[in-house]
């Protein structure tokens, strides 16, 4: 079932076309990957879907309901987590649970309840007294979240919500949209950490306002990477990532970390010929340094997506 | 309402932690009372005069005793020429020169015209008028009995009948201090500071820190938004209100005298005006800084100089007149004024009530209009 449907969604800000008549559907119940660079449009995106911005052309329905008819109902049946922190910094934790519970109609045992599910979940058990501007960027961002989903919606907007935070906060807090997921809300997350692609059910990639690609995981790899992608290990990764960008084999070269990921421009089996020939030019390159290792891998999503942006420009 | 209730105890709970607001709204009110009551004390409990006496008779000195003792004049200094005197009135040591000539008691005994010479330092207008003032009074007081004296002398006992004798008496503010004029504006004054640029920066702040996106993502509404923000800053005007009469009463001694329910009401109709102004400019201003620019320049500062709280309305160019009749704080200087120092009620103020009233009730419905729409 379609939770959320974007049709032909268009924002302009003045000449500037922000959003450029992007369609897609997400379903209920999955986690749904927004992913651009910065300055892509998802925060435009999200906001419009949100009612917090008016579509300068194309419409949606936010759980059934029109974002241009009717943004009162779509209100009700969304949470949404901004990319800047926005609960009150001068209340305290306490009293913003309370608030913005409050104002989705939350009261009495219920409000309780919700209140310590989402101390629970931002780690701040008995700390509901401490003023919030005080709170770590982690805790803030996990009692944002707690605030955001505290009514429970039928859909929860994350705008970046793992912004700014070191590799290990950010694996909890997937943990804990999982956790959000598993309640039978509907997901909606943008990130410009390509890797954090690999925690969603589904995922579109947009592109200076246009969608260049959308799927799962699992078909986005398959569809647009059909060709072999080698690792090559080495200590100068610059160097070589430069010289191997200029050959016929290759369609693109990126550099992760201390190793080169090498998407060839065809398939090869593993111990073809063709493949040997190849390597033993890699080794050329390398030459002189010591340990360098050459192994073919399994294609990542950032591998796609930089295969994909390059192929744009 | 509910939710109207959880915003305005959200509200007073950020108000309360924030000490910037808390200095603004209740202890700049009475710092900018005290200050006002002593600055605007603008009358002149004395002149500081210099005499050239030349005659140095029976008569010069009764004149000068007569001066001396109707309290505003003190005399600082006799010079012994008239060059000292100038000289006094040059390095503003004096505001006021008094040359009498040699020949003043002659000439008052031999019923001729006396003459004296009265030297005022007119660089403040507003001083030396008030000062000739005095000097006439006296004077006028001097020569009558002069002349009774003289009439008394020749035997010519006539009754003062068919002489008109003014004998002026200002009302209401017996001692024409400007304070007791001033300060009661200052409630207008102080209402208009903490709810223009209190609400504009209240609600402008939201924006800037994001909050008001989280709010508009909310099902709340606009006008429960509009009153969670505006009912606050009218109990915190209540709240400065009742701090600005009572440091009148207690410090400077001017009561109320007229009804103080009444008032209220009059305030509570001028915030109307107020409130929607500040609403207005939260919806033109980006950033808190832009807000307190546009508040300060563009709304407080007009107002303040166009409603006869600064300078005269009849000593303003025409046209600026006219203009002065689209100013809320105009009627409500009016209203406070009469109420305070007059003790007029609603039979005399309605008028001016009902134009604040209108006003307040145009604005405000504009500037809900505009936030609404911004909002969405
Ligand atoms: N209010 C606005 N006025 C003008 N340009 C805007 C506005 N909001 C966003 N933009 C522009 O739209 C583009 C997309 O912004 P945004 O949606 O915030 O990107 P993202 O969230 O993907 O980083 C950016 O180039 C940004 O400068
Ligand atoms: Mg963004």
């Amino acid at each position: 079932m379609k939770s959320i449907e974007v049709k032909n969604l268009t924002k302009k800000f003045g000449d500037f076309i922000s959003v450029n008549d992007i369609s897609f559907d997400v379903y209920k119940g999955e986690i749904f990957g927004f992913l651009g660079a910065n300055g892509a449009g998802k925060s435009t995106t999200i906001k419009m879907l949100c009612g917090i911005l008016e579509p300068t052309s194309g419409d949606a329905l936010v759980s059934g309901f029109s974002i241009d008819k009717d943004p009162e109902s779509v209100k009700k049946n969304i949470g949404y987590m901004s990319q800047k922190f926005s609960l009150y910094g001068d209340l305290t934790v306490n009293e913003n649970l309370n608030f913005f519970g409050g104002i989705y109609g939350l009261e009495g045992s219920i409000l309780e309840k919700r209140k310590d599910w989402a101390l629970k979940i931002s780690g701040l058990e008995n700390k509901g007294n401490i003023l919030t501007s005080t709170l770590s960027v982690g805790f803030k961002q996990r009692l944002a979240l707690g605030a955001a989903v505290m009514h429970e919606p039928k859909i929860v907007f994350l705008d970046e919500p793992t912004g700014g935070v070191d590799p290990v906060s950010r694996r909890k807090f997937w943990d804990l949209i999982h956790e959000i997921s598993d309640k039978g809300m509907t997901v909606f997350v943008t990130t410009h950490y390509l890797d954090e692609a690999e925690f969603c059910n589904r995922i579109i990639l947009i592109n200076a306002g246009k969608l260049i690609a959308s799927g799962s995981p699992a078909e986005l790899k398959e569809e647009f990477i059909e060709s072999t992608v080698l690792e090559i290990v080495c200590d100068d990764t610059i160097a070589v990532t430069e010289l191997l960008s200029d050959e016929d084999y290759s369609q693109n070269v990126s550099v992760f970390g201390n190793s080169i990921h090498l998407i060839l421009k065809k398939k090869y089996s593993e111990n073809s010929e063709e493949l040997d020939v190849i390597k033993r030019s890699i080794s050329e390159k390398t030459g002189r340094q010591d340990n360098v290792k050459i192994n073919i891998i399994l294609p990542s999503l950032e591998d796609v997506f930089l295969n994909l942006l390059e192929k744009r420009e | 309402m509910k939710i109207i209730r959880l915003f305005i105890n959200k509200e007073f709970r950020q108000f309360l932690r924030d000490p910037k607001m808390f200095v603004i709204v209740l202890i700049a009110p009475i710092i900018q009372l005290v200050f006002l009551g002593y600055a605007a004390n603008r009358d002149l409990n004395y002149v500081n005069t210099a005499v050239y006496d030349m005659d140095k008779s029976g008569k010069s000195r009764e004149l000068l005793r007569d001066m001396e003792g109707s309290g505003f004049f003190k005399f600082n200094d006799f010079t012994a020429n008239y060059d000292d005197l100038e000289k006094a009135l040059d390095d503003g040591r004096v505001l006021c020169g008094i040359v009498i000539p040699d020949d003043f008691e002659k000439n008052i005994m031999n019923r001729r015209t006396a003459d004296i010479q009265i030297i005022f330092d007119g660089s403040d207008g507003n001083k030396a008028s008030i000062a000739s003032g005095y000097i006439l009074n006296i004077l006028n007081n001097f020569s009558s009995e002069i002349t009774a004296e003289i009439q008394e002398r020749s035997g010519l006992k006539r009754s003062l009948a068919g002489m008109i004798i003014p004998e002026t008496r200002v009302w209401y503010n017996p001692n024409l201090t400007t304070r007791n004029f001033m300060l009661p504006s200052i409630v207008g004054l102080i209402l208009i500071i903490i709810t223009i640029n209190m609400t504009s920066l209240a609600i402008v702040k939201e924006r800037e820190v994001g909050t008001l996106e989280q709010l508009i993502v909310t099902p709340i509404k606009p006008y429960q938004m509009i009153v969670g923000k505006l009912v606050p800053f009218t109990i915190l005007g209540f709240v400065s209100i009742i701090l600005v009469l009572s440091v009148m009463r207690f410090w400077f001694g001017i009561e109320v005298k007229g009804s103080l329910t009444f008032l209220f009401v009059c305030s509570f109709v001028f915030m109307l005006s107020t409130l929607g102004l500040g609403l207005f400019v939260s919806t033109i201003s980006r950033t808190q800084q832009q807000a307190m620019i546009t508040s300060a320049f563009l709304v407080i500062m007009p107002m303040i100089f166009l409603s006869g709280f600064a300078f005269p309305i009849d000593s303003m160019p025409e046209a600026i007149q006219y203009l002065t009749y689209l100013i809320p704080l105009k009627y409500f200087i009016t209203i406070i004024r009469g109420i305070v120092l007059k003790g007029l009620g609603f039979s005399e103020l309605w008028k001016d009530l009902l134009t604040l009233f209108l006003m307040g009730a145009a604005i405000l419905t504009v500037s809900s209009l505009r936030f609404r729409k911004k909002l969405e």
